[in-house]
């Protein structure tokens, strides 16, 4: 009888015992990521190990690596907090002189991406590094106890954009990276969600297997940050797509006009409203009490797809 | 034995290629560049097959050196002052990682106010990185600095990276003879690598830069005291080496100049000492008993040969061309600190010369050799630290 092979490698290069939280989203990208990783390296060199990850400071790190403990099953390094891109692209070099097959996967939280990691991202991707650079997105510095980034959307209450009477809390739009490093016009970008799973491995795959950089941005959920029960970490990401709070699309070689979405309302009309999105996590509580605040988050994303090319309505 | 005329920046780039670096990542700034515009010139005339990675920061550029060095490659890089500075925080971790990487600094002074010329504050403010540092005297020793420093730095017993540092422009941008031996023979006393581990052990995969407790972080400080202690010994032993060799002999890490019947020792280090050597020759026909210590290696420090030449002179003047605001010169300040507790007592001064690249000459080394004999004989100091070159 011919055994189906499983949608998802059964290899695993993140093992169990890391000190993540209880429904940690960004914990659901690495597991996924490396599996996904693995599988394109199977594919394309015939070796499912051909791959080194470098990684920086921040949760998925902290939690992964507690010495003499690693939750990794392939050659991991971590090189700082600014520097993940920098420490992949030394990687890859040596990589190509030394003579090996395969590819580097870099790991980045958004603090360490779209702030104090962009200078190296931007040098990575011009100088065509052959790294897929994974930015989980957790919208805030949730390593060192929840401060607000660039990638942390408006409204949302940070120990660093706390609402109050002169405060609506994060009062700045959201920061899209993936749109920055499709400036670059690098071979592969996109964007992902841990609540669609087989998307996010379908583009983790496609990435690997490009010859070059590519870069991939992936929500993933923090219980803590977000103030959502860990049994809500899932659903609060299929939220985040159905109310077009988190487009998912891919931009190949910084062409524009040509974006792929994914799982896109085909008149452009979300059904469900951000509302629904909000009112899950504790960050946006205050929010729901001020529908200017609401309204205005609503004209951000509009505008967020307009940039992608896309007239939508939202509820 | 090839002698070629070259700078000291093409000295270091020479350097790298006879090394047979495997991955360079660097990033330009006056007056290190013309080192990395040279090997990038060999790169584009097939001269090389270094892999060079043009980073968009000095940060990113000890970062790829790091991923480069822990991956198994031999990796090389340069850079000056600010460009220094901003590596900082991964000079502590290229220490800490345990990683060989070896990088030419070119001494420049600090801003504000702006200037690029030489001043060796902005190494010495890098001495508790955990990196071992070499001063060139001058564009020969930039050149056999770099060959030696990639052997101990891989030693098995160190595994620590390794600076050596050149003048601006007086080294940098000075053109001068310096020999190079064969490749064949430098492949003898530079082997490969055989890093210890690497990330591409796939059957069982490391994982560097993990967190430690404070159950586990003190003792891989301790290891890292430990290897510095061992570099000594090693840098001694590929000093030698390399001078059976070559014939160039670096086995002391203080080389000593005319010091056996001295009253009065000058001691500094990087390229002054060639001036202060000069100055001596022309002390010595005059007949003062002077000598010159050139410190080679300021980390490890190379206290035991201070000892040896502290207890048999009356007195010392330092020569910094560095300042640590708030204490004194850096060198002055260490080597005190070795001789403390010893019975070696020798009168020290401290004189602040070159800095941001005044002109250091020798008039300067007699004035200060008449100033130091009237210390040393009346026995009384008259100031632990003299801004020698202040307008008055």
């Amino acid at each position: 009888m011919a055994v189906r092979k499983p949608p998802i490698t059964t290899r695993e290069y993140w093992a169990p015992g890391h000190a993540a939280c209880a429904g940690c989203g960004c914990a659901i990208v690495m597991r996924l990521a490396t599996k996904a990783f693995s599988e394109a390296m199977e594919e394309k060199y015939g070796d499912p190990d051909a791959f080194a990850i470098a990684h920086a400071t921040g949760c998925m790190e902290v939690v992964s690596a507690v010495f003499p403990y690693t939750a990794w099953k392939a050659p991991w390094i971590h090189v700082a907090f600014e520097n993940a891109a920098a420490a992949a692209s030394g990687v890859e070099a040596a990589w190509k002189k030394l003579g090996y097959k395969g590819k580097i996967l870099a790991f980045a939280g958004d603090g360490g991406t779209a702030d104090i990691g962009l200078q190296a991202l931007s040098g990575m991707l011009e100088r065509r590094h052959n790294v897929v650079y994974i930015m989980y997105d957790n919208e805030a510095y949730m390593n060192t106890g929840i401060q607000r980034s660039s990638s942390t959307p408006y409204g949302a209450w940070t120990t660093t954009s706390p609402p109050g009477k002169y405060s609506i809390g994060e009062d700045k739009p959201k920061k899209w990276v993936a749109l920055i490093a499709a400036a670059h016009m690098v071979p592969y970008v996109a964007t992902a969600s841990i609540a669609d799973p087989y998307d996010f491995y379908r583009k983790v795959k496609k990435a690997a297997k490009v010859d070059g950089p590519a870069f991939i941005q992936v929500q993933g959920t923090c219980v803590p940050g977000w103030r959502v029960p860990p049994e809500k970490s899932v659903e609060v990401a299929r939220l985040a797509i159905e109310t077009g709070v988190w487009p998912l699309f891919e931009i190949e070689n910084g062409d524009f006009r040509n974006i792929k979405f994914q799982r896109f309302p085909k008149d452009g009309k979300f059904k469900k409203p951000i509302e629904e999105y909000l009112k899950l996590q504790g960050r946006f509580k205050h929010l729901l009490k001020n529908p200017e605040a609401i309204q205005q988050l609503k004209e951000q994303i509009k505008e967020m797809w307009k940039v992608l090319g896309k007239e939508v309505e939202l509820p | 034995m090839v002698k070629k005329v070259v700078s000291g920046n093409y000295a270091a780039a020479y350097a790298a290629k006879h090394a047979r670096v495997e991955v360079v990542a660097a990033y330009p700034i006056t007056p290190q560049t013309s080192i990395i515009e040279k090997i990038a010139e060999f790169i584009a005339n097939g001269e090389s097959d270094i892999q060079y990675v043009p980073v968009e920061s000095e940060h990113s550029a000890m970062a790829a050196c790091i991923g480069a060095s822990a991956t198994g490659a031999r990796a090389f890089t340069a850079t000056s002052a600010q460009g220094l500075a901003l590596m900082h925080e991964m000079l502590h971790w290229a220490s800490g990682a345990r990683l060989p990487i070896v990088m030419v600094d070119v001494n420049r002074a600090m801003a504000p106010p702006w200037s690029v010329w030489d001043d060796q504050t902005d190494s010495l403010a890098q001495r508790d990185t955990g990196w071992m540092q070499f001063y060139a005297e001058n564009n020969q020793e930039v050149y056999d600095g770099v060959l030696m420093a990639f052997k101990v730095a891989e030693h098995k017993d160190v595994q620590l990276p390794a600076m050596i540092i050149e003048s601006a422009f007086i080294l940098s941008h000075t053109y001068a003879i310096v020999d190079m031996p064969p490749q064949e023979e430098i492949d003898e006393f530079l082997p490969p690598r055989k890093p210890l581990y690497t990330l591409t052990d796939f059957d069982n995969p490391i994982a560097v830069g993990a967190l430690a407790t404070p159950a586990d972080y003190y003792e891989f400080r301790y290891k890292i005291a430990k290897a510095m202690e061992k570099a000594k010994e090693v840098i001694k032993e590929v000093g030698k080496e390399f001078g059976e060799r070559f014939g160039r002999d670096y086995s002391q890490m203080i080389e000593l100049y005319k010091t056996e019947d001295a009253d009065i020792v000058f001691m500094g280090m990087g390229s002054l000492m060639g001036t202060v050597k000069e100055a001596v020759d022309v002390l010595r026909r005059e007949g003062y008993k002077v000598g010159a210590a050139k410190v080679r290696w300021f980390r490890p420090f190379p206290s035991e040969e201070l000892y040896e030449l502290a207890k048999n002179v009356q007195g010392i003047a330092v020569l910094d061309r560095n300042f640590s605001f708030g204490q004194e010169g850096i060198l002055f300040n260490e080597a005190k600190g070795v001789l403390y507790n010893t019975d070696a007592k020798p009168i020290m001064k401290d004189y602040i010369v070159g800095i941001g690249g005044r002109d250091f000459t020798v008039e300067d080394v007699k004035k200060i050799a008449n100033d130091m004999l009237k210390i040393v004989e009346s026995g009384k100091l008259d100031e632990e630290v003299d801004w020698f070159h202040l307008k008055r």
